[in-house]
């Protein structure tokens, strides 16, 4: 059973795309883990969301030419048939339901012909019902809780992983963006446009402009973003909340004020609305600010919570619950995991009296287990290196001279002349990758190589929420782009970078991260333990099993 | 013999030259460059020879050193003032031994002569020659001569050492590392990425100037040095000095430079002209270091956490011989491990201590 679940994998692999339906169904036939109902439904709400694309593209289209030209026959002619079969098809649903959808729509901005797109997700959402009602009509309620609560990785889980790849590292493809620009469209969300010229190296990513936030697009109030959502946006992409840490516990604590917000429609799942709702939401987001790995975990975490909410669940008690789960996570694994962290750290003597301990910018991580161990009384100096342009480097010496540490400042250009009194190097990190490279700000790795060479311990502290299975080798296919003009600086009267656009041969280069590979680095401390920086699929591993 | 007028007049050229070089080591980096330095040591050197009262060989070297401790004296991290004084003593013991008959080489080059002969190394200069002077203005006119070609010598070579489509990077700033770039890019396209040094930013101004030129340049951040090294083709820098052993010292930053270089295996490529080649071996400690205000790295807006915090701000940094590939000066290219050679070829041994 092993080979086939390995040859079904591989055969995942090969293909990809539209042809993903084909072979799973092919690999589900080889593997006999699912059971045959999991597997039709399974295949059903695939062939339905495939269905709704095509229809959403097609009346986007649709609505698009009639905005724009003269409707052409055939188009509309295809509206009028479905409906007549809709209201004909046997449904438990009363007709009532596709006036009522029409109401909560009104919201929607006038520009668009309203009306029809009211109608198209009335009689969508008729013939779901409809073929939902005649589904568990055959099963009976109890296969679709089964379903639901079932983990849907078998325990071996070499299931065939059809990976996509994100969008923001695909900028360079033309058809990625018209794709992306269409769901913005879609989910009303103002497309951000890309600033100054790019290095070529970096053509792939994103560039924007701190001086042009996506908020200004939008309208006020603005219905579709809830107004917490949009406060966040513009935190982030004005850098006012920054830090993996900080993003997220942000970035939760706004979903906890969406969830409080939030009413099921009438006729809606609490399960599947809510998670339909925050799709935009994140989708803003991301055009602020590229989300960090943290956050997507965070976010695959809810959107599952959500989804398995029980459908029979009162509202209340269903948005109880959920806002219970995320203060359970936020509690766990970023303040929990924190403070296990830095007990680990101080009990087993990785800060001792007499250290001088070398860390790089704010990392809330860092700064937390220094101060822990200096209210355990270790004597030990601290030396903070500092880079151009964030200078984060300065918020963390604020906090650490405030608790009495003695502090020395230095940028990074001064590493080597500073590191031979170096005894150990803290390093945060935002992400921790399969492949056991450390992602984290731009300027660590070069720390830990020059570290290395001096000899000098470099242990990297980490939350296990960070761990991402994602792998990279260098810093270039995946990372983000800052402003560029903040490398612009006056000296002395004069400020030599100004005046971007009359040179085209001179670029700047802003990047925000980079990746360090394991062989710099000697120890992670996790809230698991001290592992190597190979170990981090391992625990990946034993994640996925728990959960 | 030179009148009163003469000598004070020259005293004030001298005392002029020591507190310009006071002046100009301290704040944002040299306020001119090495070679401009070297020029005008020279030229005060050649004007002290001229001018100034000696009758032999001996006490003209006497009268230089002197002059030229109070120079190294006033700022000591401006090595080109000393090479320049030990060029010019070197060049009055070749034009003193000329005059004596015996060539100065062959009595370094064994020790064998060195015991039979009692040489030089026993002279002590004093023998008067009518055309000393004017030999030694004239040797020293030459050496003018070669420092004013040093940069085009050096760019010369350019197009050895760059082909098309490479990708080379840089830091700070360098009038040396310019004119080579520039002299390759009239025929050559290539990509220059220059970081920019933080905290006196010369990159910025670097990078305008290739651009200028039409050179695709790309400015970065002295962080993400180690991030994009690995699409570099070549790492070609210049330095402050050049040391006894091979090493450099040059502007800080360089030394992670060159660590990055040697993990991704990438050439590092040194430009550096002979008149910055300097007898001094690193282990000088308290000399080998200069220190600049703490307030470009921290500015004294920050002030509630100034006074319980230390702040480092160096200028140099030290780089071991073993990160260095190339050294391309105006008598060509040599590798680290021949810097002694040269340095035998240029000074005297015993001129190595002022």
């Amino acid at each position: 059973m092993l080979n086939n679940l390995i040859l079904s994998s591989s055969v995942a692999r090969l293909t990809d795309g539209p042809e993903r339906k084909d072979e799973i169904d092919r690999a589900k036939s080889e593997g006999k883990d699912l059971t045959k109902e999991e597997k039709q439904r399974l295949r059903k709400e695939k062939k339905q969301q495939k269905k709704i694309k095509e229809k959403k593209d097609d009346k986007a289209s649709q609505e698009n030419e009639k905005e724009k030209k003269p409707v052409t026959s055939a188009a509309p002619a295809s509206q009028p048939p479905t409906q007549p079969t809709v209201q004909k098809a046997p449904s438990a649903v009363p007709a009532t339901a596709p006036v009522s959808v029409p109401a909560s729509e009104a919201s929607v901005p006038a520009d668009k012909p309203t009306k029809t797109k009211a109608e198209l997700k009335a009689e969508r959402r008729a013939r779901q019902e409809a073929e939902r009602a005649s589904k568990q009509s055959k099963k009976g309620e109890t296969g679709q809780q089964a379903a639901t609560s079932k983990p849907k990785a078998p325990p071996s889980d070499l299931q065939p992983v059809v990976k996509r790849l994100p969008e923001h590292i695909q900028v360079d493809n033309p058809d990625v963006l018209k794709k992306l620009a269409k769901k913005l469209e879609r989910q009303q969300i103002p497309l951000r446009s890309d600033y100054g010229y790019k290095v070529s190296l970096f053509s792939h990513l994103h560039q924007y402009s701190r001086k042009a936030p996506l908020t200004q697009q939008l309208s006020i109030p603005s219905t579709v973003i809830h107004p917490a959502i949009v406060r966040l946006g513009l935190q982030y992409s004005h850098g006012i909340v920054a830090g993996s840490n900080a993003r997220s516990v942000a970035l939760l604590h706004a979903f906890k004020q969406v969830i409080r917000d939030y009413t099921t429609p009438q006729n809606e799942e609490l399960s599947r609305d809510l998670v339909n709702k925050l799709k935009p939401y994140i989708s803003f987001l991301n055009q602020c600010r590229p989300l960090s790995a943290s956050m997507g975990n965070a976010i695959k975490y809810i959107k599952k919570e959500i989804s398995n909410i029980p459908s029979n669940c009162k509202e209340d008690e269903a948005k109880n619950k959920l806002l219970n789960c995320i203060e359970s996570y936020i509690n766990e694994k970023i303040i929990l995991a924190g403070v296990a962290i830095a007990k680990c750290a101080i009990e087993k003597q990785k800060i001792s009296d007499g250290d001088v301990i070398l860390v790089y910018g704010c990392s809330s991580l860092v700064n937390h287990i220094l101060c822990k161990a200096f209210e355990k009384s270790r004597k030990f100096r601290v030396i903070v290196v500092d880079s151009r342009p964030r200078l984060e480097g300065k918020e963390a010496l604020r906090r650490l001279v405030q608790k009495g540490i003695s502090c020395t400042y230095v940028l990074i250009s001064a590493v080597s002349y500073i590191l031979p009194e170096v005894s150990k190097v803290f390093l945060g990190a935002h992400a921790l990758l399969a492949n056991g490279y450390v992602m984290s700000r731009v300027g660590t790795s070069q720390i830990a190589l020059v570290a290395k060479a001096f000899n000098v311990p470099v242990l990297v502290c980490c939350e296990t929420y960070k761990f991402c299975d994602r792998v990279q080798t260098d810093s270039f296919v995946s990372n983000e782009l800052d402003d560029p003009d903040d490398l612009i600086v006056t000296r002395k009267g004069t400020t030599p970078l100004e005046g971007w656009e009359n040179e085209s041969s001179l670029r700047r280069l802003n990047l925000v991260y980079d990746v360090t590979p394991p062989d710099f680095v000697d120890l992670v401390i996790t809230e698991l333990g001290m592992i190597p920086c190979t170990s981090v699929p391992v625990v990946l591993r034993v994640k996925n099993v728990d959960q | 013999m030179p009148g009163p007028y003469k000598e004070t007049d020259l005293t004030e050229r001298v005392e002029a030259f020591l507190s310009d070089l006071k002046r100009g080591g301290t704040g944002a980096g040299p306020l001119r460059g090495s070679a401009e330095t070297a020029r005008e040591t020279t030229a005060l050197l050649r004007k002290i020879t001229a001018q100034a009262r000696w009758s032999s060989a001996g006490d003209l070297m006497e009268i230089i050193r002197k002059d030229g401790r109070r120079m190294t004296a006033a700022q000591p991290s401006e090595t080109t003032v000393g090479n320049m004084i030990r060029r010019v003593l070197k060049i009055i013991r070749e034009e003193y031994a000329r005059f004596r008959g015996s060539s100065e080489e062959a009595d370094q080059e064994s020790l064998h002569k060195l015991l039979t002969s009692g040489g030089l190394s026993e002279e002590n200069f004093r023998q008067p020659f009518a055309l000393l002077k004017s030999n030694v203005i004239e040797a020293i006119n030459e050496l003018l001569i070669e420092l004013e070609g040093t940069t085009d010598n050096i760019a010369m070579q350019a197009l050895e050492h760059i082909h098309s489509n490479e990708v080379i990077m840089t830091i700070g700033r360098s009038r040396t590392v310019e004119a080579f770039l520039k002299d390759a890019a009239r025929t050559r396209k290539f990509h220059v990425i220059v970081a920019e040094c933080a905290p006196f930013c010369q990159g910025h101004e670097m990078a305008t100037n290739l651009s200028k030129a039409g050179i695709e340049t790309t400015v970065i951040t002295d962080a993400a040095i180690f991030a994009v090294m690995s699409r570099v083709n070549k790492v070609i820098i210049g330095t402050q000095t050049v040391l006894a052993n091979g090493g450099l010292r040059a502007i800080n930053g360089t030394h992670t430079l060159a660590l990055a270089a040697k993990h991704h295996s990438t050439p590092l490529i040194i430009c550096a002209p002979m008149f910055k080649l300097s007898p001094q071996f690193p282990n000088e400690e308290d000399t080998f270091h200069k220190f600049v205000s703490p307030h470009e790295v921290l500015p004294f807006t920050e002030g509630e956490i100034l006074s319980k915090v230390n702040v480092h701000c160096p200028v140099f940094d030290y780089v071991p011989p073993e990160l260095i590939t190339l050294f391309i000066s105006n008598i060509g290219g040599h590798a680290p491990s021949y810097i002694y050679r040269l340095m035998s070829e240029l000074y005297h041994p015993e001129d190595h201590e002022l």
